[in-house]
């Protein structure tokens, strides 16, 4: 069969299992656009190009699947990297196409051209240049195996535009990737879970540090078997929030910079760390030589690389999570009840002692955290919550109770600032029968608040938190308690009229001064059905984040909270 | 901290040399010599990369190179038994008082001039680190004017 360039590869796509993609047209993909007018394929036209990453991005960590974006050359793909290095950093699989210019344009610096494959170079798993049609369908299918398999990853596939308009006799390659230097990674060293068990049983205090390796290996019920067996308190990264239950009296909520003293301690007195597809972050261990001090640590990850890479291990296991842990629950024996009793009491006493809590507002404003913990009480964990970057981010680990993987989106290894809003439109494209709410701040919101236009457009009711402070509030945080107060350009008192904007956008919008309107607020935000909705709770401006762990310091030496 | 000798295989494809170096250079190793070029089959080329470091570094960076999706495999030589050489190209100064001495010391190291100039040699060597280090040495005294140095290439002995 004759087929152009650009009719292979929405064959490619679906043959992949893609329904939707999120994009933004110009020159240089007008090939593919065009192809697109007539496919079944849905594309969701985003309002800048960050905005169709981020929403790729949520799609995918919403339900599992790859994630597609498409977007033109030049400055089409320039806008993209923010959303591919999010997703480099916490592994979240997306295929990402941008156009180019014509092959016999490329290195002459011709209009909107831009080098694509060099820039992603260090913030994708890989990246193809497609030279010849020809090698259109292979590339494609190669980068959706390779996105989506071991550790998965963003990977860019970039289309010049005559790759795109020639037409050549095509037949879908049917035979099986053969990628010479990329294998799968299949079973792990048995002899290293027989040692893992052996130490399980041997454990007087054991600790389950779970995180985002957990979600995207789908072993959650893994995980919970593992706990409950063995009756071991689990806490869970960022980006493990919804792994494990977050109500359960095993869990410990997040750990590290801003987790919960309880989970902290835990780890500074362990004997035994089960480390679940984490890999060790500044932000978890703080000061490295101080982490889990006493603790003989077995690390389970796909990524062989991220094995020692941060500390030293006794066990090191590189394989699925979910196979791991599955090979583990089998030979483990189930506890006798009273055997970890006093480890158990210490961390209740913990928990009695330090449990997450804040104060009344000095200025009769809401607080930020009563927000957040009335989204929890209206929804039950039966929710999909995105986030910004900042204090709205560690407020909404802290205070809301995760049931379900892929339950909480956030952009955790790069701190992205304006990723919630469209990670949320994605992810209530994949799962339009769940609420989902985007927990914000005034400062993060702005960042990509055209996406309104997008939300309005394809009719989707997600309702964004504004818990607006009039301050960027995690720096101001840190100016106070470590730049001697001077809040050197946090105030953003300067701001539009968020309720205007999300009415000139024909969204809902609403303003919320008063803490005892936060649950109705919300209560009709939930019944909305065909719109955004964007509720701007004014909240205390200098309420902090706690407790915290001070940059560089040790887990057991906490601010606050106390 | 050791200096290591890495024999990396790859794809034989524009840009994979670049992959690596990036990787080193984000990560923050460094590189101490580097020799690309082609190997028995044409789809394969052979990268010899030096780098120093204990073996926690070099377990990272031989785990992160096995990550890019076009390096095939990697050996690291410098336990192995392996042969491995070097190629210099020296300008050394020799006007006719002196130029007796350094023929001698080619012959010496079984180097060879391949270029005669009015007050000047260029000086071929071959060899390890080794034996190319000891005749810089023995020619410093001479003056040198101009030196280039290539990576390192290396292969294991025997069968394997």
């Amino acid at each position: 069969m004759k087929l152009k360039g650009a009719e292979i590869l929405l064959q490619c796509l679906q043959k992949e299992g893609v329904d939707t993609v999120f994009g933004y047209p110009g020159g240089a993909v007008l090939p593919i656009y065009d192809a697109l007018y007539k496919s079944e394929i849905r594309h969701i036209l985003s309002r800048h190009e960050q905005g169709a990453a981020h929403a790729a991005d949520g799609y995918a960590r919403a339900t599992g699947r790859v994630g597609v974006c498409i977007a033109t050359s030049g400055p089409g793909a320039t806008n993209l990297v923010t959303g591919i290095a999010t997703a480099y950093m916490d592994s979240i699989p997306l295929v990402c196409f941008t156009g180019q210019v014509g092959t016999s344009l490329i290195g002459r610096d011709a209009f909107q051209e831009a080098d694509i494959t060099g820039i992603t170079l260090p913030i994708t798993k890989h990246n193809y240049l497609v030279e010849k049609t020809e090698d259109l369908a292979r590339i494609v299918k190669e980068a959706f195996y390779i996105a989506r398999t071991n550790r998965p990853g963003p990977v860019v596939v970039d289309l010049p535009k005559d790759v795109m308009e020639k037409e050549i006799d095509f037949e879908y390659p049917e035979e099986a990737i053969n990628i010479r230097g990329y294998r799968v990674v299949k079973g792990y060293n048995s002899n290293q879970v027989i040692t893992a068990v052996d130490y399980i049983q041997k454990a007087r205090r054991p600790v389950i540090y779970a995180g985002g390796g957990v979600i995207s290996s789908n072993a959650a019920e893994e995980l919970r078997e593992l706990a409950e067996k063995r009756k071991i308190p689990v806490t869970t990264t960022l980006m493990g929030m919804g792994g494990f239950l977050g109500n359960s009296y095993l869990s410990l909520g997040m750990l590290g910079m801003h987790g919960t003293r309880y989970a902290n301690y835990a780890i500074g007195e362990c004997d035994l760390l089960i480390a679940v597809g984490v890999r060790f972050d500044d932000r978890v261990t703080g000061k490295i030589d101080t982490f889990a001090p006493h603790a003989r640590v077995i690390h389970i990850d796909i990524d062989a690389a991220e094995i020692g890479k941060n500390v030293e291990v006794e066990v090191p296991i590189v394989g699925q999570v979910k196979e791991v842990l599955a090979a583990i629950n089998q030979r483990l024996e189930a506890i006798e009840s009273e055997e970890l009793n006093e480890w158990h009491e210490t961390i209740h006493r913990w928990k009695e002692e330090y449990p997450l809590r804040y104060g009344d507002s000095s200025e009769g404003r809401i607080m930020p955290q009563h927000v957040i913990e009335e989204v929890y009480s209206l929804t039950q964990g039966e929710a999909i919550i995105c986030t910004e970057v900042g204090q709205n981010q560690m407020w909404a680990a802290q205070y809301y109770h995760y049931k379900h993987p892929r339950s909480f989106l956030s952009s955790g290894g790069l701190g992205t600032m304006g990723y919630g809003f469209p990670a949320a439109i994605g992810a209530k494209i994949a799962c339009p029968d769940l609420p989902v709410v985007d927990i914000a701040g005034d400062g993060s919101i702005q960042m990509n608040i055209q996406e309104l236009g997008t939300a309005v457009q394809y009719r989707l009711p997600i309702i964004i938190c504004i818990l607006n402070n009039h301050f960027l509030g995690m720096v101001r945080q840190w100016q106070g308690l470590f730049y001697g107060g001077r809040y050197s350009y946090t105030d953003m008192s300067h701001q539009p009229d968020f309720v205007k904007i999300a009415e000139a956008y024909g969204a809902i919008g609403r303003r919320i001064k008063e803490a005892s309107q936060v649950r109705e607020a919300l209560e009709e935000a939930l019944k909305v059905k065909d719109r955004p909705v964007v509720l701007d709770f004014w909240v205390e401006r200098e309420a902090d984040v706690y407790p915290m762990v001070p940059p560089g310091g040790s887990l057991m030496n906490m601010l606050g909270g106390d | 901290m050791k200096k290591h000798t890495l024999a990396v295989t790859v794809e034989n494809r524009p840009g994979v040399l670049t992959r690596v170096t990036t990787m080193f250079r984000r990560r923050g190793y460094n590189i101490e010599s580097l020799a690309v070029g082609a190997t028995e089959n044409p789809a394969i080329s052979r990268i010899t990369i030096e780098v120093t470091g204990d073996d926690r570094i070099i377990e990272q960076v031989t785990k992160q190179l096995y990550k890019l999706i076009e390096v095939i495999k990697i050996n690291d030589l410098t336990d192995a038994r392996s042969v491995d050489r070097e190629l210099v190209l020296i300008k050394v100064k020799a006007d006719n008082s002196v130029r007796a001495e350094i023929v001698q010391i080619v012959d010496i190291f079984r180097a060879r001039i391949v270029d005669i100039g009015r007050d000047s040699l260029i000086i071929e060597v071959t060899g390890d680190s080794r034996k190319i280090e000891a005749i810089e040495d023995s020619l410093r005294a001479f003056g040198i004017i101009e030196m280039v140095r290539t990576g390192k290439i290396a292969m294991i002995r025997g069968g394997k």
